[in-house]
């Protein structure tokens, strides 16, 4: 295993994200706040408490997933999708390095960075509401596997993009409607029946609730199917990944 | 003497069903600098780029140092360096955290002190707390050829390492060249400018829409290739060449005062023997005389216009 090119990579990576730091860090977090400030105190005083935690909580575990997500995507996407427009990528390629350790290096890097970000966001929150996190194991499980898999979810994305459009498309088109459609303000149970059903075809709905049940013990579905559907989405991801590298889609002619 | 690079019945077509390398076949040895020739789209880039590992081949084999570039991709890989043909930079980074990262990603050690002297040696140890975006063309070349050589690769490529640079870096690239002969490195590069070639290589390939058509010594190119003329500044002119004088391929100048013999290399001296010979038979009396070797560019323009 060549362990000092993962390092190169890893280093480089945080290196990038130490340098946009305001955007990367200071966004998600005043972003956040805002939800905080809008959702959880203005309208959540008026709003009734679901299952017994007060709404300005109930938000928090899909606030976190919702920077989590985006910013796994968006910080994997530009490490991988940056080389590629520059062509820098021509060292990667013409390194010593295999295709796993490519990918241990660029989606370690930005998974890492959004852990990181989801416990800024986690202090925060602190600062607008008292929440408590009951299965704080699980709960940091939850971040760390979601942050993988969106960040390798990222990395496709910045391989397939061929122009910067495609690299903001699908996490403002695809991700953000899930997410808000994933439960992140309401349980799913609130809903009428159609759209519950309907909600069950969204993988976010099973991060978000089985997040929430590591932070208070309650989700809309149990939390082994939310794990079982994580994985499943990195399972699908890692696929991709190899037959990616397999076949140099859009890296090697 | 085991090759370090090998290629054999290479091919390569590319995605849109265009052939830009037909059975390309070739050794490079240690510690020789090899130029391949050949004038643009005619595949040098294409087969750089697969040996290095940045295109797929479409069949055939490769070795490196000995190692086959897919099953033991990563002992071929470590061998090599490569400086590109295009300009491809990071913006932000610093010189030295590049070239950095360049070793490790090869896998090695880091190791500073090899760092330090690629960057002295390549003038940029001044530069090495600058951001690359900030320094010019020029300097942006000599940070990527530091990139190829900071993991000490026993075969370097250079894609048309001087298309487009300063006089200095030409220069500067020249001299570095042969420090690098001197350790034992082996070099290929690609080029178009002839002189290069003339100036550095030892060996010399010529490659022609995908096919290489020839490689030789340079030497041996020159002199098996090559043209020698000699001119003849006469006393007196003369309105034709004298009959005796047709057997040999010689000419008049338009003035009537210089006689001009273009021969092989190879029998120059019996031709030229028995030219000056005749002169003095009849009694043409020149002031002064020159030869002239055909250039290696007037060589490839030969080969490539067939
Ligand atoms: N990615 C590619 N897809 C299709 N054709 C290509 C690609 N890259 C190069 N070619 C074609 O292959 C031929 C050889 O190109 P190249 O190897 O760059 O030549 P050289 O370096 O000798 O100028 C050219 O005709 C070029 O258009
Ligand atoms: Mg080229």
């Amino acid at each position: 295993m060549n362990l000092y090119g993962v390092r190169a990579i890893y280093k480089f990576e945080m290196a990038r994200m130490r340098r946009t730091i305001m955007q990367s860090v200071l966004a998600p977090v005043i972003t956040t706040s805002l939800y905080f400030v809008v959702f959880g105190s203005a309208i959540g005083s008026r709003m009734g408490a679901i299952e017994n935690i007060s709404y300005g909580a109930y938000i928090i575990p899909g606030l976190v997933m919702l920077s989590l997500l985006m910013q796994s995507i968006s910080n994997a996407s530009f490490g991988i999708y940056m080389p590629k427009f520059s062509g820098t990528i021509y060292e990667v390629l013409s390194a010593p390095v295999s295709y796993a350790e490519i990918v241990l290096g660029y989606v370690g890097a930005a998974a890492t960075k959004s852990v990181i970000l989801g416990v800024i966001i986690l202090i925060t929150a602190r600062f607008f509401v008292d929440y408590h996190v009951l299965h704080p194991f699980w709960m940091l499980s939850f971040l760390v596997l979601t942050a993988v898999t969106f960040s390798l979810f990222g990395f496709i994305i910045g391989i397939w993009a061929d122009g910067f459009e495609k690299l903001q498309i699908v996490p403002m088109m695809v991700v953000t409607p899930l997410v808000f459609l994933g439960g992140t303000f309401y349980s799913i149970d609130m809903l009428p029946q159609v759209w519950q059903t309907i909600s069950l075809f969204n993988p976010v709905v099973y991060l978000i609730s089985g997040f929430r049940w590591a932070f208070y013990g309650v989700s809309d579905v149990h939390v082994g199917i939310s794990v079982g559907m994580t994985v499943v989405f990195l399972a699908a991801c890692m696929a991709t990944v190899w037959w990616i590298f397999k076949t140099g889609y859009r890296l090697r002619s | 003497m085991q090759p370090d690079i090998s290629v054999k019945h290479l091919n390569k077509v590319y995605g849109g069903g265009f052939q830009a390398l037909k059975d390309v076949n070739l050794e490079i040895y240690p510690g020789e600098i090899f130029a391949l020739l050949g004038p643009n789209g005619a595949g040098k880039t294409t087969l750089i780029s697969i040996i290095c590992g940045i295109v797929n081949k479409t069949d055939g084999e490769i070795r490196a140092a000995g190692h086959n570039i897919v099953t033991d991709y990563r002992s071929a890989r470590e061998a090599i360096g490569l400086v590109p043909q295009e300009l491809h930079t990071d913006a932000f980074e610093r010189v030295w955290d590049a070239v950095s990262f360049s070793r490790g990603l090869f896998g090695k050690p880091p190791k500073p002190s090899h760092i330090e002297k690629v960057l002295k040696d390549l003038s940029l140890w001044d530069k090495r707390n600058n951001r690359i975006m900030s320094l010019s063309g020029g300097m942006k070349r000599r940070v990527m050829i530091a990139k190829a050589l900071s993991h000490e690769p026993r075969i370097l490529f250079l894609d048309e390492p001087t298309a487009g640079v300063d006089v200095e870096l030409r220069r500067d690239m020249w001299e570095m060249v042969r420090k690098l002969r001197e350790n034992g490195t082996t070099i290929i590069l690609t080029t178009h400018y002839i002189e290069e070639a003339e100036e550095m290589a030892d060996r010399i390939g010529v490659i022609r829409e995908g096919e290489i058509i020839l490689v030789e010594e340079k030497n041996q190119l020159m002199s098996k290739l090559g043209k020698k003329e000699l001119r003849l500044q006469l006393q007196n002119p003369l309105d034709k060449v004298p009959g005796e004088l047709t057997l040999e391929p010689v000419e008049l100048s338009e003035d009537g005062y210089e006689l001009i013999y273009t021969f092989d290399a190879q029998e120059q001296q019996a031709g030229v023997a028995r030219l000056l010979r005749t002169l003095g038979e009849l009694d043409i009396e020149y002031r002064d005389l020159q030869t002239r070797e055909s250039s290696l560019e007037e060589i490839f323009v030969g080969l490539v216009h067939e």
